[in-house]
């Protein structure tokens, strides 16, 4: 579905991503795991055409290197971003409805899903997005993200900063989305989650891709996890 | 004084609407492209030429729409084949852009027009007197701005908040890069705001133009008391813009029209000065001479003390 072949990114001078490569298959869950700094959250900003790409990125048989973020979105690539850019002028569902790529477009994730999934959200949904708690920014980002209806979306680290109870909803939550036919490329800190509900990882080092594998190939490589991951 | 303060009020609404008109676009522009267009005021002058040029061959009714539709698409043209293209060498070669932009129509408009004022008078249907109160007339035209420009106010509201063109130019003003990722044609977004902010500059400079003055210089007049506006306001409040819009002009309106000095205003509150020595020109100052400064000096303490301005929302 999405093969990313020798992809460089820059910030200015900084040369971020240096050659990564990348494959994602329809409906399966796969993570990106890495330190600080690597290049994980560069990765799907330069996939989104957010930070400009040089190297290759097909999707469904189509190179959309190149091309605009928006373009990017309706060939049905989703991003739910690591700074979740909650519309604070706008109420949730004011968020929600803008998720949505016209007025008429048909998602196989309606509101009531969305609400259905998040009642605290239905609860929240005439209050402005500047105002609403760090979690349910995070529920927000998604589902906004869903409304849109894409085949193939990035999460970029869900969990982060949520209770443990609502790191187990969030796993559901990934899952629920894959069983739609949605593939997912999850960025993740914690190793637990990714390995749980991951069918492959990828580990980066420094812009490159240093591991690929399944959760138990991971698992059994003590190594890997030593120099790629822990601190 | 109670016509002096009903006289003032009124015109205090006529010059703060004028100013609103020009400062939402420039307020929306500059928060969503992060743009300081220094040509902004420059639409404005060519609305007011524009206007004047098609009023005597057309008309002032027909001036008043297609003035600010052509002064809309040139804005339009400047941000498609201008602007976006300076964009990737970053914000000070798009103010560079813009300035540059503020001198070419300045020569350009010298160069047909020449420099000295138009002959831009109020039409004939809207010149005469709405009202008399004590011994003051308001004339029908200022109404006649007033009414436009609360026209406009109310419309660009309900646009920004109704309609889901608006909610995406409010998405915008804040993240940009996250309503581009969600689908939509951001840079599209970008061109008709500005195009839009440019029309609505023009528009203000059809009645503009015929209020205070058409002449070269009057977007070099205009200008630095837009940007005071929307700085005093909060870069990219649009209420905000509202209210240091009425707020400024209300400054203006009202020092013209006092006559007294520091020394005055000091007794008022029971200091007496001495109002001799090396500080003598000082003291006798009058408010109304200070009135042009004021704006400015609002601003700078503006600056100092809340930089982010009355109702802005960000911190740099
Ligand atoms: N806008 C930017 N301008 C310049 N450098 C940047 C910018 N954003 C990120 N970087 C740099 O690029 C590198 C990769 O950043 P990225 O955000 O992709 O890392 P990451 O793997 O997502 O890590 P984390 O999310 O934990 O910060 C970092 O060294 C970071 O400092
Ligand atoms: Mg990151």
């Amino acid at each position: 579905m999405l093969k990313v072949k020798q992809l460089n990114a820059y910030y200015g001078n900084s040369h971020i991503l240096q050659g990564v490569d990348l494959n994602i298959e329809k409906g399966e869950i796969v993570s990106l795991l890495g330190r600080n700094g690597v290049g994980r959250s560069t990765t799907c900003m330069t996939i989104m055409g957010l930070v400009p790409p040089k190297g290759s990125i097909i999707y469904n048989g189509e190179e959309i290197a190149g091309l605009k973020p928006h373009e990017i979105a309706h060939r049905g690539i989703g991003f739910v971003p690591e700074d979740r850019w909650i519309f604070p002028g706008l109420t949730v569902m004011q968020n929600l409805i803008l998720g949505q790529k016209s007025r008429k477009q048909k998602s196989r994730w309606t509101l009531d899903d969305v609400f259905t999934l998040f009642p605290r959200l239905e609860e929240r949904s005439n209050v402005h997005g500047g105002l609403i708690s760090g979690g349910e920014k995070q529920m927000l980002t998604i589902c906004r993200t869903l409304m849109g209806d894409p085949d193939f979306i990035m999460i970029d680290e869900p969990t982060e900063g949520l209770a443990p109870r609502v790191v187990e909803q969030m796993g559901q939550l990934i899952e629920t989305i894959a069983a739609r036919g949605v593939s997912v490329l999850l960025v993740e800190q914690k190793l637990s989650i990714a390995l749980k509900i991951s069918r492959r990882l990828y580990i980066m080092g420094q812009g490159r891709i240093v591991f690929s594998g399944t959760p138990d190939d991971l698992k059994h490589d003590r190594e890997i996890r030593k120099e790629w991951l822990e601190v | 004084m109670v016509e002096y303060l009903i006289f003032s009020v009124l015109n205090t609404l006529v010059l703060g609407m004028l100013l609103f008109m020009l400062s939402s676009g420039l307020t929306l522009i500059f928060s969503m492209m992060g743009v300081l267009n220094f040509a902004h005021a420059s639409f404005y002058m060519l609305g007011a030429y524009f206007g004047y040029q098609i009023t005597t061959v057309a008309g002032f009714w027909s001036a008043l729409i297609i003035s600010p539709l052509l002064v809309g698409i040139l804005g339009a043209a400047v941000e498609r084949y201008g602007l976006r293209t300076v964009h990737k060498y970053g914000h000070v070669a798009e103010l560079l852009f813009t300035l540059g932009l503020f001198f070419i129509i300045e020569e350009g408009v010298n160069l047909i027009w020449g420099r000295n004022a138009m002959p831009n008078f109020i039409p004939a249907s809207l010149d005469f007197p709405l009202f008399t109160l004590f011994n003051s007339e308001f004339s029908a035209f200022r109404a006649f701005m007033l009414l436009i420009s609360v026209a406009i106010f109310i419309g660009l509201y309900l646009v920004l908040t109704r309609t889901r063109i608006g909610l995406i130019i409010q998405a915008a003003l804040t993240h940009p890069e996250g309503v581009n990722a969600l689908g939509h044609n951001v840079p599209a977004v970008f061109m008709m705001v500005f195009g839009g902010g440019s029309a609505l500059a023009g528009l203000a400079g059809v009645i503009g133009g015929i209020f205070l003055i058409t002449e070269p210089s009057m977007a070099l007049t205009l200008g630095p008391i837009v940007f005071v506006v929307i700085v005093v306001g909060g870069m990219g409040s649009l209420t905000g813009a509202f209210v240091a819009s009425l707020l400024l002009a209300g400054l203006q309106t009202f020092a013209v029209g006092l006559e007294y000095s520091l020394v005055d205003l000091l007794g008022i509150i029971g200091v007496t000065v001495n109002a001799d020595g090396i500080l003598r020109d000082i003291w006798r100052i009058q408010l109304s001479h200070i009135g042009p400064i004021l704006p400015y000096l609002f601003m700078v303490l503006m600056l100092m003390f809340r930089p982010k301005g009355l109702l802005g929302k960000r911190e740099n």
